[in-house]
């Protein structure tokens, strides 16, 4: 097992490496900044979603929450070192606290879903209506509508005058998302891990065993929140300003589209169909001719109609079925009582 | 006499106006096993609910070990030590019958040893042929017997089983009996069952259930000739 998980590491370290290296000779590095950030966005919500069958319908908010926690601390510290810890930090109490409340409030999917939601919705109507000058955190202003620009971006820990930006800052965000993408690997291998899917295929049985569920949840939520925060927080600094508009609904909705495109119960999907989809739309947004939103709404309906398990456990499934090994059928004969939920290990 | 593991005081469910456990109180000791019976409706799966957090009792009081349990949680029922088995199979249908097992054995050790554990609980339960099995893909029959995996796995002091039987072949029930045996070599058990013969072989007493209260508690035989549970089981006089 260890062995596995030791060989697993080093391929992926080297795969991302040379994807690192290659990429910026096909693609310019801001756009590939940006596109490695929702990849690490759509991991985050893949990871409670796909992992834990958590649907938050808000993760822009602490995406956002990451974002302007960074530029408010940004404002007021002059660096950016402990801005950074600050916006992983925020989100994750932040969803630690809103999780709890879901979680031993014992509400079910839907009304998880409506309240995540709706908590995106009340923090981007807060944040759009802080226009006016008493609106300040310390030195910050909120700024409203026309959010916050002007605060300092990343710098070198303890050299607040040496920026990264540009080219370094994509091989920045390029290792940031490795990070991420190998400590989720290795937090599904723990027993934590382990737990949190056997409560996405039965919260019942996983009490009834004697897991508190309540409380794994929530700490899984909070986990998801501080990576979307920390994807918050190096999204500010690409941008350059911070508004509003990443608590919005169409972000909400895109992040949950990218998950399904991509492939819910995978590490690689949710990343992938970040990636993929926040490409098509950079390249979208370069014409006028077709609306992006439109195209966004017409690929989720048909990836829902005709690949509803998104594309890399679609993927696994026709490699496994031409050169794969078959999974083994039952004892009894295959009765196949409820589909898997799209569970592979890709 | 041994000491009781499990009570139950004036123990009432209420559905609104529907009285469900009508002032139940029941006594299960140490090393005891004993199986509940009675018609549909009886209120058995309700009382065994109460007993394991699953639905909180509108009164009376639940002890185990002498604790007051009245109003727990499913996981605090179970991490006492308790090894619980629902009427229909409930279990991680996305996952291999090793994983499920893995899980079960995992809340009461340390990673390490829960490997080893899920080993013993496949091996007893010869559930080899199909570890690396989808749960999803088993037949009733697997699914129950993985079920009785959690419990076994757990190591509990105290077995609550609703129809551990339900729905199995002869060889499967027989396989099951010979576990429950075994499991009450160092726990208490109770049985919510309907298979008459399954009972006769496995437990010497019986509580029978009917209209939410205790009708009558003895030994199987006697209670089998009892004209009154012959008359509400068979719906005839005797």
């Amino acid at each position: 097992m260890q062995g596995t998980a030791g060989k697993d590491v080093i391929v992926t370290v080297l795969v991302a490496a040379v994807l690192i290296w290659a990429l910026p000779l096909m693609v310019g590095t801001y756009t590939l900044t940006v596109l490695a950030i929702y990849a690490m966005l759509g991991l985050s919500l893949g990871l409670i979603w796909g992992f834990g069958g958590i649907l938050c319908f808000g993760q822009a908010a602490f995406f956002g929450l990451g974002a302007y926690t960074y530029a408010i601390a940004a404002i007021n510290t002059g660096e950016s070192t402990l801005p950074m810890i600050l916006a992983v930090i925020v989100p994750c109490v932040f969803a630690a606290l809103l999780g709890a409340m879901m979680f031993y409030g014992r509400l079910g999917d839907v009304y998880l879903g409506v309240i995540t939601l709706v908590v995106t919705l009340i923090l981007f109507k807060f944040i759009s209506s802080t226009a006016g000058p008493q609106y300040t955190i310390g030195t910050a202003r909120l700024g409203g509508y026309n959010g916050i620009p002007g605060f300092p971006t990343l710098n070198v820990p303890g050299r607040p005058d040496l920026f990264i930006w540009g080219d370094a800052l994509y091989y920045l965000c390029a290792v940031a998302l490795l990070l991420v993408y190998l400590g989720v690997t290795w937090f599904l291998r723990s027993s934590f891990g382990r737990i949190a899917v056997g409560i996405r295929e039965n919260e019942t049985r996983m009490s009834l065993i004697g897991y508190d569920v309540r409380a794994r949840k929530t700490v899984l939520f909070a986990i998801g929140a501080a990576i979307a925060g920390l994807a918050g927080a190096l999204f500010a600094n690409w941008g350059a300003i911070v508004t509003p508009g990443l608590f919005s609904l169409s972000q909400s909705a895109e992040i949950i589209i990218w998950c399904i495109v991509g492939g819910l119960g995978t590490r690689f999907g949710p990343l992938l169909g970040a990636a993929g989809l926040g490409y098509l739309k950079f390249l979208l947004g370069q014409q006028s001719m077709i609306n992006n939103t439109m195209l966004m709404g017409l690929i989720l309906v048909l990836f829902v109609l005709f690949l509803p398990r998104g594309v890399v456990p679609a993927a696994i499934s026709v490699w496994r079925a031409s050169i794969g090994r078959p999974r083994r059928a039952g004892r009894a004969g295959a009765l196949r009582r409820n589909r898997r939920r799209g569970r592979t290990d890709g | 006499m041994a000491e009781p593991v499990l009570e139950t005081q004036h123990l009432t469910m209420r559905f609104g106006g529907v009285v469900a456990v009508d002032n139940v109180t029941f006594t299960l000791r140490r090393g005891e096993l004993r199986c509940l019976i009675g018609p549909n409706g009886a209120g058995k799966s309700t009382f065994f609910k109460c007993l394991t957090g699953l639905l909180t009792p509108s009164e009376g009081h639940v002890l185990m070990q002498g604790e007051e349990t009245t109003g727990w949680p499913p996981h605090r029922v179970a991490a006492l030590g308790v090894g619980i088995k629902t009427q229909v199979p409930n279990v991680m249908d996305g996952l291999s019958v090793q994983e499920n097992i893995w899980l079960a054995a995992r809340r009461f050790v340390p990673s390490a040893q829960a490997a080893a554990k899920t080993r013993e609980v496949i091996d007893r339960l010869a559930l080899g042929p199909i570890a690396r099995t989808e749960l999803g893909r088993l037949a009733h029959g697997e699914r129950q017997q993985v079920e009785l995996g959690f419990v076994a796995a757990s190591d509990p002091w105290l077995v609550l089983l609703d129809e551990p039987a339900a729905g199995m072949t002869a060889g499967e029930v027989a396989r099951m009996t010979e576990v429950i045996h075994e499991l009450n070599r160092t726990a208490a058990v109770v049985i919510v069952e309907h298979d008459m013969q399954f009972i006769r072989s496995i437990a010497s007493t019986v509580t029978v259930f009917h209209q939410g209260a205790i009708l009558i508690e003895d030994d199987v035989e006697t209670v089998m000739s009892d004209p009154h549970v012959r008359n509400i089981y068979l719906g005839k006089k005797a």
